[in-house]
């Protein structure tokens, strides 16, 4: 996995709550056996009509947002479904970070084992950022911090170990694997 | 509990069981695979085809090219090769145990209290039902336990559900746990494991407890559970895979000890009027956009997306929703598909008949549920009523497996989600009980339960 220190990016909006899994990645895209090429289904029924074109006013869409690296969306991203699918697609379309006031859990669970960033940020930060689209922001890990091109600067907290394992670029397993003689004594416990 | 949390490290928790279905599997045995691992204990695995699985009927891998589409027949291959290759028993087209997972875990007895459960899948929550601490995960952590029989995990928050009194005639668990959600929202639970308490637990049959727990995750939440009672016990005491003989002892005696201390504390609590509780409905494209069957869609609130949700729904704000016409009825998912819920919907069914144009599919939860309607002859009541009796699967829950509700149609589902478009690319739904959905087939609109009560 790629070590994720500090990254740049103008942001694109999606000022919706309560984005749920099957908004982010439809079910009909679920009947895949790897995790390739999902970012064709992201959003699909919000980037695209019944006959296949584009919707121009959808913002990920729109030319400014291409390029951009970061989603600031609505409060409880990712609610619904624990399709792992979700955070695959955004990464797969180019996302590496999305900010918002609250995440549902198992979205958020699922895309930090991803390297994509939920950040939940203060109303005010988000408000601001709601309304300057194509804000550009720099996210540190190290840091902890969101600085704005504006001047602002938020922080925000991430777990702990998760934080490690993205600056560190290792997959949680490890981990776990390395308590095996504690999981043996565990089991023969009974 | 193999290691207990630090600030820095999470805790290792040790899984009992471990449910499985074709969806969110594959990625994490290809994962095994590039890692050279292979699957811990097999035995504390059950796997099931439920999700992308045709509820036609498929005797051999042959009929499977017939009956379903490319896509989802691949992956149900895909499974079957997983499950023979890491040594999993799989509970497969000839198997008499298939069935949604969450409706199989509890009817095989798999699912007991105290253990720790897991699935890819969010309403693992159902199991909780039994006492049990079940809840969904993603597919990389399905790698890590499938490799490790562990998970990492934090100390949840703790919710209290005070339900007190019992239910009306013409009223069921779904909509207690409708009412739960439109007060809670849908991200009033997050980060928290529920328990529901009060006078209307101990009433409520543990099929009653399933339906509520289901949808604890439309409310946020990590888990949902009951405390484990004799009506548990009495549940579990047959059971293929429950304890036996002096083991069966034993464990109930452990069993018993699994309540909550009488003067604990939550860190957050609401409390259910279950004697005044009407049946409930959804008008949005959240479960927590519910209403009272007899109230009117509530004037839209400042809340982002909420006009939206409206206009996808086609559904104005300041009017009733009770008369509206609707298209499809599905009785079936892992909220509604168990023996009792076809009862509900059989009693209304009874003698009746489908309003014309009306499509009414109803799909048993698991191949026992159906035997077990068949051998009471609910079919038959469903069928003469002109509804379509189907193999078990989650069908129209999700619209997978290509039983789906048409673009712009909309339906009165007896499921858990009805986010846009999840039965079906344009599909509409108004998430309701048995009841209501049964009675609503037979108006061919959305129709008060209570009427046939
Ligand atoms: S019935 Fe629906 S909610 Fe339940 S497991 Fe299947 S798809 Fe998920």
């Amino acid at each position: 996995m790629e070590k994720i220190i500090q990254f740049s990016s103008k942001t694109v909006v999606l000022a919706v709550n309560d984005i749920d899994t099957d908004q982010i990645i439809p079910a009909r895209y679920l009947t895949v056996t790897t995790k390739d090429g999902l970012g064709e289904g992201l959003f699909a029924d919000w980037r695209f009509d019944e006959s296949g074109e584009k919707v121009e006013e959808f913002p990920l869409n729109q030319e400014k947002s291409s390029g951009c690296s970061i989603l600031v969306a609505g409060s409880n991203f990712g609610c619904g479904s624990s399709r792992e699918h979700a955070p695959w697609a955004l990464v797969d379309y180019g996302f590496k970070a999305i900010l918002s006031t609250s995440f549902a859990d198992i979205f958020k669970n699922n895309a930090l084992k991803n390297g994509l960033l939920p950040l939940s940020i203060s109303k005010e930060f988000h408000r601001m950022l709601i309304e300057n689209e194509g804000t550009e922001i720099t996210i540190s890990l190290e840091k902890m911090t969101i600085e704005s091109s504006n001047g602002m600067t938020e922080t925000f907290d991430l777990e702990p170990f998760s934080r490690y394992c993205l600056m560190n670029g290792v997959d949680q397993l490890g981990f776990i694997m390395k308590h095996e003689d504690q999981i043996n004594a565990f089991e023969n416990k009974g | 509990m193999v290691l207990q949390e630090t600030e820095e490290t999470p805790a290792i928790l040790y899984i009992d069981l471990h449910l499985i279905h074709e969806v969110t599997t594959p990625q994490a045995f290809q994962s095994l695979r590039d890692q050279g691992f292979s699957v811990r204990d097999p035995n504390k695995v059950l796997a099931t085809m439920d999700h992308s699985t045709p509820t036609l009927p498929v005797k051999s891998l042959r009929d499977l090219d017939i009956v379903a589409e490319k896509g989802p027949a691949d992956q149900i291959r895909d499974m079957i090769r997983n499950c023979e290759e890491f040594g999993i028993e799989l509970h497969g087209f000839d198997s008499d145990k298939r069935g949604i997972v969450h409706v199989i875990g509890p009817e095989l007895g798999a699912t007991q209290p105290g253990k720790t459960i897991v699935c890819g899948d969010s309403h693992t929550s159902t199991h909780g039902a039994f006492g049990a601490l079940a809840f969904g995960i993603g597919t990389t952590e399905v790698g890590h336990v499938l490799a490790s029989q562990c998970l990492l995990q934090r100390k949840p928050r703790t919710l209290a559900v005070n339900m007190n009194g019992a239910l009306k005639s013409g009223v069921s668990a779904k909509d207690i746990i409708l009412r739960i959600i439109q007060k809670l929202g849908v991200d009033g639970g997050v980060g928290h494991v529920i328990e529901y308490r009060g006078s209307t637990a101990s009433i409520l049959s543990l099929e009653e407890r399933m339906t509520i727990c289901n949808m604890s995750i439309e409310a946020g939440a990590r888990a949902g559970m009951f405390a484990p009672d004799d009506k548990t016990f009495n549940y579990l005491i047959d059971k293929p895979m429950s304890p036996k003989g002096l083991a069966w002892d034993q464990a109930v005696e452990k069993w018993s000890t699994l309540v909550s201390d009488d003067n604990c504390e939550f860190d957050k609590e609401i409390d259910i009027d279950v004697d005044h509780l009407s049946p409930m409905i959804t008008y949005g494209t959240n479960p927590g956009m519910a209403i009272q069957i007899d109230d009117i869609v509530p004037e839209s609130n400042s809340d982002l997306g909420y006009k939206k949700s409206l206009n996808y729904m086609q559904i104005e704000a300041g009017r009733p929703l009770l008369g509206k016409e609707i298209d499809v009825v599905f009785i079936g998912s892992c909220t509604n598909s168990r023996i009792s819920d076809l009862e509900d919907a059989a009693e209304i069914l009874q003698g009746q008949k489908v309003a014309n144009g009306i499509r009414a599919l109803i799909v048993p939860g698991s191949q026992a549920v159906k035997k077990e309607a068949e051998s009471l002859g609910l079919d038959k009541i469903f069928e003469s009523a002109g509804a379509e009796w189907r193999e078990s699967g989650c069908s129209m829950c999700l619209g997978m497996n290509g039983d789906t509700v048409g673009n712009g149609q909309l339906a009165v589902s007896t499921s858990n989600r009805n986010f846009e478009g999840r039965q079906g690319k344009g599909a509409r739904t108004i998430l309701a009980s048995p009841k209501t959905a049964a009675a609503s087939a037979i108006a061919g609109s959305v129709e008060d339960p209570r009427k046939y009560s």
